[in-house]
């Protein structure tokens, strides 16, 4: 498996390991059985001007070179972007900023901005019950 | 600190093959079948080379075909058996553990009408000796068992499995590719009518291999020509090849095989010492030179790019590593999961490896392992 010199550092020294204690959202993608699986934790804050801003951003990925190196590049690219700059990131923003990945590796292992948007659904969704349930107070 | 623990993959040249390939690329560099002195030399070579390989495994030098690989010596034995019997039958029997070489020769005959049936193996690799029994038809022409298994080192009966097969009057044929010099075989006590055997695997060079065939034997060949190796397999024969391979089995010592075993079974018992990890394969009728394990929830190919990274040269049956993305056939058929499979590293020993490297690999492996399984979100460190 050849990999890009970007691929091969972004595995070799990843950023943004790890989980977020009290995550504002959680995205969980990929499946054991076929070899990746990922995590993503996101913190929100809303910035001065109101708008919602993805102010940390962490990961556990279960795969390959490709799972991992991937996960790492999504992190590094969604850090302090808007929700709606981030929901845009798609995988292949993600391969691109890799250099490319194998074509083999294109649709298993890159997976990280799929968690992305899952962390951010999950975090619209636990806002939407908040509100709901102080409305019923 | 560079440690090469892939010795299964292919092994360094030994500096005394090397000598002899120079001395026959550029000194004595004749083709065998010229009538002139330098011609000579290069036949009695080949025909020294033969003599010694021959002798390795007992047999007579007229048994052993040079092909260009273990994999073409496969294709021979299986492929020209088939074709040759098919009048006879089409049924082959096979085990679910091959190398490709006659795995995919197997598949191919299937597509071209022959039946395949693939034993099964039990957790640690091995055949059922009565499920072999009861596979044996009327119209099986060929059983073909791979003698030790490349993946988990398995070492099979193929004592036991000749008897059957004799005593059924089918041809045996076994892949020795990675067991040669390994496991001794005596083919006037073993019933094994082909054997599949290769040089860059005991520090020969590449490019080279044999094929053992029984006397009585009747075989076609793949390969049309001039009518060379008694006209089963054409081309110039290769010297160089011949002379390296037979040099690399006369280097051969018993004391290489107690000393492997014994780094092998310290580097067993240090990973097992990581949690989660699991032994693939058997402990004894293990080859020599064979370690694999399984870490749980951690992926292999990342694994081994971080042992890479470290100077740890390894392998893995992690479907991330292969071409289909499938999980080693091998590791499938002793009951792993895929995800087990997944985290499999399979570390192979040479009689080059030095117990300062064993112990370098120990120190580094359960950091690399423990790291992984960090960014892992199965692993809650149990």
């Amino acid at each position: 498996m050849q990999y890009s010199k970007k691929v091969l550092e972004a595995f070799k020294h990843p950023k943004n390991i790890g989980e977020i204690k009290n995550a504002d959202g959680i995205g969980k993608v990929g499946n054991p059985v076929c070899g990746d699986l990922m995590w993503i934790y996101i913190k929100v804050e809303k910035n001065k001007k109101g708008q919602e801003i993805i102010t940390d951003i962490k990961f556990k990925t279960f795969g390959c070179v490709a799972a991992i190196a991937s996960s790492s590049m999504l992190t590094e690219i969604a850090k302090g972007k808007t929700l709606p700059e981030a929901k845009k990131l798609s995988n292949k923003d993600v391969a691109d900023a890799l250099q490319g990945l194998p074509p083999m590796k294109m649709h298993c292992s890159n997976l990280a901005a799929d968690g992305l948007k899952k962390a951010i659904i999950d975090y619209e969704k636990k806002k939407k019950d908040l509100k709901t349930k102080l409305e019923k107070v | 600190m560079k440690v090469y623990l892939d010795n299964a993959a292919t092994t360094k040249v030994a500096p005394e093959v090397m000598r002899e390939i120079e001395t026959y690329s550029t000194e004595k560099y004749g083709n065998a079948s010229s009538l002139h002195s330098f011609g000579r030399e290069a036949r009695d070579a080949l025909e020294n080379s033969r003599k010694v390989i021959a002798k390795s495994i007992n047999a007579e030098p007229e048994e052993i075909i040079f092909t260009a690989s273990g994999t073409e010596s496969d294709n021979l034995a299986v492929k020209e058996i088939a074709f040759l019997h098919k009048d006879k039958g089409n049924h082959i029997i096979t085990s679910k553990i091959e190398h490709p070489a006659v795995g995919e020769t197997c598949k191919f005959l299937e597509q071209m009408g022959f039946e395949i049936t693939e034993l099964d193996v039990d957790k640690q690799g091995f055949v059922d000796l009565k499920q072999l029994e009861k596979a044996i038809r009327k119209d099986t022409i060929l059983v073909s068992i791979i003698h030790a298994n490349n993946e988990i080192g398995t070492i099979q009966p193929i004592d036991k499995i000749g008897e059957i097969c004799r005593k059924k009057a089918v041809i045996f044929h076994t892949d020795a590719v990675q067991s040669f010099t390994k496991v001794p075989i005596d083919v006037k006590k073993i019933k094994v009518d082909l054997i599949s055997l290769s040089a860059h695997k005991i520090h020969g060079p590449k490019g080279i291999g044999a094929l053992y065939k029984r006397k009585n034997v009747k075989l076609g060949t793949l390969i049309h020509g001039g009518g060379h190796e008694f006209g089963l397999r054409s081309g110039t024969e290769n010297i160089v090849g011949a002379v390296g391979f037979a040099k690399a089995v006369k280097l051969v010592e018993k004391k290489d095989i107690e000393k492997m075993k014994k780094l092998r079974d310290k580097l067993i018992d240090g990973l097992m010492k990581i949690p989660e990890t699991v032994l693939n394969g058997p402990k004894d009728k293990r080859l020599c030179n064979n370690v694999n394990v399984a870490f749980k929830y951690i992926e292999g190919e990342a694994l081994v790019l971080k042992l890479d990274e470290k100077g740890i040269a390894a392998s893995t049956g992690s479907a991330c590593s292969s071409k289909s993305l499938m999980p080693s056939h091998v590791l499938l058929a002793i009951g792993l999961k895929p995800h087990e499979a997944h985290g499999s590293l399979r570390l192979t020993l040479s009689r080059y490896t030095t117990e300062k490297e064993i112990d370098y690999a120990l120190k580094v492996i359960p950091n690399v392992v423990e790291e992984l399984r960090q960014i892992s979100p199965l692993w809650r460190g149990k």
